[in-house]
């Protein structure tokens, strides 16, 4: 995965409480390998009509692709899916901003490069209305947790720890096995100490 | 070396909860900056000490300090169990007792197989088919894209040598199910699985949370994950539950109570006498649900309940280990003066039948209560509960009682015990369901045992279909769907739009509550229904 510490694109706004993972990606779509790419599956029932037809007056349906949504509380309530975050992903998506997000969902983001901001109720009615007059370009600076929007500077919440992980783009699993040696220490008394912690084969 | 940082940070929450203390398993104390943020738990530098030769460095106060424990809560004493290490930004590297991986696991799988990684602990790790098992004619699985989720899991579990729990395994079920009938979830365990609802194996006492797919792959390589220590929040529920209120009240009254995100950032434990008063399959509901209320951790402290119900299981400890897993799985409770970052104190008495009337599962009121104005719900709500009722068909102002229904299901891994079928079938036995509707036991056991006390033939009788385990109508990944427009009362635990198909429209509630509404055709109070039998 790429790091990033900067990003510019176009903002769209979702002004929804509670957009679940099910919102996010309907579960039927979740059996296809991720190679084939997941951004037509983003928000599928809400952007399409029962004939599959995109409905002109959703927001993510307009011409221009976008790379930042904006969003209301509690985005990506719901199930551990990553899938969901692959969609948003896949779609071109590089930040999603709201007041608050479900956990796992926030973690699996960070694990796909995807930020996601912390931004108080009426910063993000600040920041949508700042957009609202059509230009909705945005500039997102990681470095210093701030969001640049029409001469205007908002600056969100991130742990510092996710920061780093979006700049330098981990792997976990290669920083993990650096601690093997540890790992297997602790591996070891905690089977000594619990017998049955092993299942018989 | 300093032993305690007695430095106190405060977040500035109105209720002044933002502090909050926790404890590693030598006694250090930290006072940490708790942020009720749902990611993100800022910390403050403090460093991780080496557990052996601790004792060695400190002097005669920081030595009095560890006789003295703080007290700590049982966050703090699952969480030091099992952390490795904890790094300098104040993540913790957490060891992985049991890992229960399902069909919905094959993207980590190839997360494995692109780097080439093994599987680094094949004997700690399980493999369950639910989410797309076919609760019907599982020989000839008709959709290819089913059959080819089933078969990429059974040949991962044979790539890696995993235990799996498979379609034709007669100990088959949802993952959630067999883990504590199995005996594979116990108490001080940590246990993770690719599924939000894994809040429900902490019902045992176990720090048990639901993860992303990278996670799953790094879990698979590592038998580690890294974690972020939430806060610790208490829910406790004073006094007994009223007849005909259940663990599936209890929990959608919390969550209506606080929000769908009101637990965000938190473990929760359940305590106080209703909790205590529960069954192992309430507690796991309870536990199940915590998720719904953004809480990624759930977890009521093991008793005499507990025991009795893991003693014998085929994974449990057996004779010649069990004294010595009681003895610490009895020192797995909250300290008596242990602090949490937030406390919520609810009058079990005074929760009523509860069902969802919307979208969100904090969108839920007593079966006695109207649909809200959508402008009571303040400001910030409002909106959404006018699309719910748009959605749902509903109109504020009615009462919820007698809203007619299509159908019913009962299962999932929140409802789908042995309990929660014999509760529905008190209710049908010799009634008649006005609606159709599926039942699906949570296991293959369940299922087993169900058919041995009759109560298969209740719910035939009644006209409703009785099918194999998976997670069925819940999630629809296996076909099991709701048509569009369809009102259906459901024992399952979330009422997304279109979770149960698209266009669906779901009534979470207790299976007894489920019962109720397919004798009657209509949402009703199953105190009620009941008494319409005395």
């Amino acid at each position: 995965m790429a790091g990033w510490t900067r990003h510019e694109g176009r903002a769209i706004h979702l002004p929804q409480d509670n957009v679940d993972t099910d919102q996010l990606i309907p579960a039927r779509f979740m059996s296809t390998p991720r190679v084939q790419g997941y951004g037509d599956f983003l928000l599928h029932d809400m952007r399409r009509d029962e004939a599959g037809t995109l409905r002109p007056d959703f927001p993510l349906n307009g011409v221009e692709p976008a790379s930042v949504l904006i969003a209301g509380r509690n985005f990506g309530t719901g199930s551990s899916r990553e899938a969901a975050v692959y969609a948003l992903v896949d779609a071109g998506f590089r930040a999603v901003i709201a007041p608050g997000f479900g956990d796992i969902f926030a973690a699996n983001a960070i694990n796909n490069g995807l930020l996601p901001a912390r931004l108080e109720e009426r910063e993000i009615t600040a920041l949508a209305g700042a957009l609202g007059g059509g230009d909705a370009h945005v500039s997102i600076d990681l470095g210093n947790c701030e969001i640049h929007a029409a001469g205007q500077v908002f600056a969100f919440e991130l742990d510092a720890m996710w920061r780093e992980k979006l700049i330098r783009g981990w792997d976990d699993i290669d920083l993990t096995l650096q601690r093997a040696a540890q790992i297997r220490t602790y591996r070891e008394s905690r089977v000594a100490d619990m017998a049955w912690l092993l299942p018989d084969d | 070396m300093d032993l305690v940082a007695a430095v106190v940070w405060n977040d500035g929450r109105p209720d002044g909860t933002g502090v909050h203390r926790s404890r590693n398993s030598v006694g250090q104390v930290n006072f940490d900056n708790r942020h009720d943020t749902p990611f993100g738990l800022p910390s403050p530098p403090d460093r991780a000490l080496p557990r052996r030769d601790i004792l060695l460095h400190l002097g005669l106060g920081t030595f009095m300090c560890i006789f003295m424990k703080k007290p700590s809560t049982l966050l703090d004493k699952l969480w030091g169990a099992h952390e490795i290490l904890r790094r300098e930004d104040g993540t913790s590297l957490l060891w992985v007792d049991r890992h229960l991986v399902h069909e919905g696991s094959h993207h980590a799988f190839a997360k494995l197989a692109a780097r080439g990684q093994p599987v680094a602990e094949p004997r700690l790790t399980f493999a369950v088919t639910d989410h797309y098992a076919p609760t019907r004619q599982r020989d000839r699985i008709a959709d290819p894209d089913i059959a080819r989720m089933i078969e990429t899991l059974e040949g991962n579990a044979r790539t890696h040598g995993l235990e799996i729990f498979g379609l034709c395994d007669r100990r088959q079920g949802i993952v959630h199910v067999i883990g504590p009938e199995q005996g594979l979830t116990l108490p001080g365990l940590q246990i993770n699985c690719g599924d939000s609802h894994t809040s429900t194996h902490g019902a045992f006492g176990a720090l048990a949370f639901g993860i992303g797919a990278t996670e799953v792959a790094h879990v698979l390589a590592t038998q580690t994950v890294w974690q972020r220590k939430p806060a610790a929040m208490r829910i406790t529920f004073e006094g007994a539950l009223a007849p005909g209120v259940t663990a599936k009240d209890m929990a959608l009254g919390w969550i209506a109570r606080l929000g769908a995100g009101g637990a965000q950032g938190h473990a929760v434990e359940y305590a106080g006498p209703a909790v205590e008063a529960l069954s192992m399959e309430g507690r796991m509901t309870l536990c199940n649900l915590s998720i719904e209320g953004g809480a990624r951790f759930g977890m009521v402290a093991p008793d005499a309940v507990t025991f009795a119900y893991i003693k014998g299981r085929p994974y449990a400890p057996g004779p010649s280990d069990w004294e010595a897993a009681l003895t610490g799985w009895r020192a797995l409770r909250t300290d008596a003066a242990a602090e949490f970052a937030r406390e919520v104190v609810i009058d079990a008495a005074e929760i009523a039948p509860t069902l969802t009337w919307g979208t969100s599962p904090e969108q839920a009121i007593g079966i006695d209560a109207v649909l809200p104005a959508p402008e009571s719900l303040g400001a910030g709500k409002a909106a959404a509960a006018r699309a719910a009722y748009d959605y749902m068909g509903l109109i504020p102002g009615q009462p919820i009682k007698g809203t007619p229904v299509d159908q019913v299901f009962l299962g999932s891994c929140t409802n789908g015990r042995i309990e929660d079928l014999r509760a529905a079938a008190a209710v049908l036995r010799g009634r008649k369901a006005r609606v159709p509707g599926l039942v699906s036991p949570g296991s293959a056991l369940v299922k087993q045992q169900a058919e041995a006390e009759g109560l298969d033939k209740v719910f035939r009788d009644a006209g409703l279909e009785w099918a194999a385990s998976g997670c069925s109508m819940c999630v629809g990944m296996n076909g099991d769907l709701v048509a569009p427009g369809k009102r259906c009362a459901s024992s399952t635990n979330r009422n997304f739009r279109g979770r149960q198909g698209r266009g669906a429209r779901t009534h979470l509630m207790s299976p007894a509550m489920v019962a109720a509404a397919a004798v009657t055709g209509a949402l009703s109070d199953v105190r009620e229904v009941m008494q319409e039998r005395t």
